[in-house]
């Protein structure tokens, strides 16, 4: 369970991520109040090659955690596969027994199966779940006795104002890393292209469907065979995630969906606070150990900035500089204007 | 015997009102279908126009003995998108949920579930059949197996299977059209009524790839569902939904009411929707697990 103490010390949860054994070691050192993970198989949403934990490597991560003070969240956060859903179950009864705090959970099946076996084991909905109104979180907490709900990075910060004047349950949001911009859990684009998408395999534009073509001294980042963006000599390739490639549409080449950029919402922490949010969340659990540290350092700074009443904008600004994606970010939806 | 049935699922674009009311007065005098889903999923920024016409429209087809069910909103982000929700949902008739708010305020009444609502396996669709769900259209992207395996757990459950039109992919707080034009969602101006079948967006070598709906994205490939009558019914298929588009949908009804009645077979089926002017080429790979853009044959 957790340290009471550190629970009450802080204005807002700083919940981060760890692919492996080594980035949990790194973030509960860094100052992380919670840690998620999720096991080496389908039933997580990061379900990539040389990532995530053995039940084994979690119930040694949950007392790693816990010797700092931090708790562990564990993520079975896809969509049980139909006829197969023994995989799923046997994951809640692992985190059931690993002692972890919570589970984060999306699918039906999952959040029943939980309830009704595992009484005491705490819920978190997944942002997978993309509960984005009143009477969704409602529902889920009413049914399923969820106790906290991830929100989908669609929402304005007025937005989760009023969603958090309306329910009962704790709210959590993204504030740094990768950012979806479709409805998270709603969207099939990356399996139209790959056969392979987050709610069915655990994974977005996988690396497997990825290649790169040279032609003419421009090189062509594709997935699943199609085009996603162009880079001439000199630029430096992205990665072909699908939404955040160039397309056409009414005669214009753009970036229609979103910009190659990452969600940094480190100055909204005050308004995030303001507006009734429990527990604010890094995302990146594929990032090795160093940029886990550094990230949670920064966060942690500006948590506890944010709990002594002291500006810590510009210190934690600096800190992550050098940490988002190309060096490009935005406050995504939290901000009407993005729309 | 068994047969299978065929709806008509709700109109993803932004067709005006006069569009509307022919579209559906058409689909009542002259087509042979069940079952028709009306009723705005996408934006509820339309919902204020196109709200106008929906009762004559379902006056006129229930009047043509058509099964008329509501479908409400994928994404309520507004205070004016939950209100329609919990309106809807209070309906007698049956009313189609698409986001978990609708569950909540149907419980108790019968609903049945669009694609925009995640039912993947049999647990889910379980559970949901206890709330009161009677009918289910899964997800796009899930492949025939699961369908299989989800129909034959919960044989209570109606499975409907998505089996005509450009896939709905995803959904997003973004409003692509408007993004695409330069506007602002708050100040869209009702942009995507130029694209009645969706924004194309192709690749940077041209390729068609995919295609916008406001918050919407959809394939730009028209999937169809091309399995025998048979096979239809060996899989637990009780119902075939098309969704509808701005060609002749009569006559893709025609086409799928000889594929249900075990008149054709998938491959006459696909021959004669070729033969229409489709808004992309056919596709059926999430059928087999595959990617959804590809059509592949036995």
């Amino acid at each position: 369970m957790s340290l009471e103490t550190t629970q009450d010390s802080h204005l807002l949860e700083l919940v981060c991520p760890a692919g492996t054994p080594a980035a949990l070691k790194a973030a509960a050192e860094a100052g992380a109040h919670s840690i998620y993970c999720g096991f080496r198989n389908e039933t997580n949403a990061r379900n990539f090659p040389g990532l995530n934990f053995s039940e084994k490597e979690l119930n040694a991560g949950v007392k790693t955690a816990a010797r700092h003070g931090a708790n562990v969240l564990v993520a079975v956060n896809t969509f049980a596969r139909a006829g197969d859903t023994e995989l799923w179950t046997r994951a809640v009864d692992a985190v059931a027994a690993s002692g972890a705090h919570a589970m984060i959970v999306a699918d039906l099946a999952v959040l029943d199966y939980a309830a009704t076996h595992h009484p005491n084991l705490r819920l978190h909905l997944s942002v997978q779940a993309a509960a984005a109104t009143p009477e969704s979180v409602n529902f889920y907490a009413e049914t399923f006795g969820v106790q906290r709900v991830v929100l989908p990075r669609v929402m304005s910060v007025e937005e989760i104002v009023r969603l958090n004047k309306e329910i009962d349950t704790e709210t959590e949001v993204f504030v740094f890393g990768g950012l979806c911009v479709m409805t998270e859990g709603r969207c099939s684009l990356s399996s139209y292209a790959t056969g392979k998408s987050p709610n069915l395999t655990g994974v977005c534009s996988p690396p497997g469907d990825v290649d790169y073509q040279e032609n003419g001294g421009t090189l062509s980042a594709r997935l699943g065979g199609f085009t996603i963006d162009c880079f001439t000599q000199g630029e430096t390739a992205g990665y072909p995630t699908l939404c955040k490639g160039r397309f056409q549409a009414e005669g214009e080449t753009s970036y229609l969906f979103e910009d190659p950029v990452s969600l940094n919402a480190a100055s909204l922490l005050p308004k995030l606070h303001k507006a009734g949010v429990t527990a604010i969340k890094i995302e990146g659990r594929q990032r090795g150990k160093a940029y886990i540290s550094q990230v949670v350092k920064a966060f942690r700074t500006a948590v506890d900035g944010l709990r002594e009443g002291k500006t810590s904008e510009e210190e934690v600004s600096a800190m992550l500089a050098s940490m988002t994606e190309g060096g490009r970010e935005t406050t995504g939806a939290y901000k009407k204007i993005w729309r | 015997m068994s047969t299978v049935e065929l709806s008509l699922g709700p109109n993803f674009f932004n067709w005006p009102n006069e569009q509307l009311v022919d579209f559906y007065a058409r689909i009542a005098d002259e087509a042979q279908i069940e079952r028709v889903y009306v009723g705005e999923v996408i934006c509820g920024k339309r919902m204020p126009f196109s709200d106008k016409v929906f009762p004559e429209i379902i006056e006129r087809l229930q009047a043509a003995g058509k099964t008329v069910v509501v479908s409400t909103l994928a994404l309520p982000v507004t205070v004016r998108d939950r209100k329609s929700i919990v309106e809807l949902c209070e309906w007698d008739g049956l009313v189609e949920v698409n986001d978990f708010a609708g569950v909540a305020k149907r419980k108790g009444k019968p609903f049945a579930a669009g694609p925009f609502l995640n039912v993947y396996n049999e647990g889910a669709a379980q559970t949901l059949v206890n709330m009161g769900m009677e009918s289910v259209c899964p997800p796009v992207e899930l492949p025939m197996t699961s369908i299989e395996t989800i129909a034959k757990a919960v044989p209570d459950l109606d499975m409907e299977l998505f089996a005509f039109g450009r896939l709905p992919l995803a959904v997003s707080g973004r409003c692509y059209h408007a993004r695409a034009h330069k506007l602002h969602k708050d100040s869209c101006q009702f942009i995507c009524d130029r694209d009645p079948d969706g924004m194309d967006v192709t690749t940077l070598d041209d390729e068609n790839f995919l295609a916008a709906n406001g918050i919407q994205t959809l394939s730009n490939t028209v999937h169809a569902t091309a399995l025998t009558k048979d096979e239809l019914i060996e899989k637990g298929v009780k119902r075939l939904r098309l969704s509808p588009h701005s060609l002749d949908m009569v006559a893709v009804i025609n086409i799928f009411r000889d594929l249900a009645e075990g008149r054709i077979d998938g491959e006459e089926c696909a021959a004669r929707l070729r033969a229409l002017p489709l808004p992309g080429q056919l596709a059926n790979g999430y059928l087999t697990g595959k990617p959804g853009h590809l059509w592949l044959v036995d």
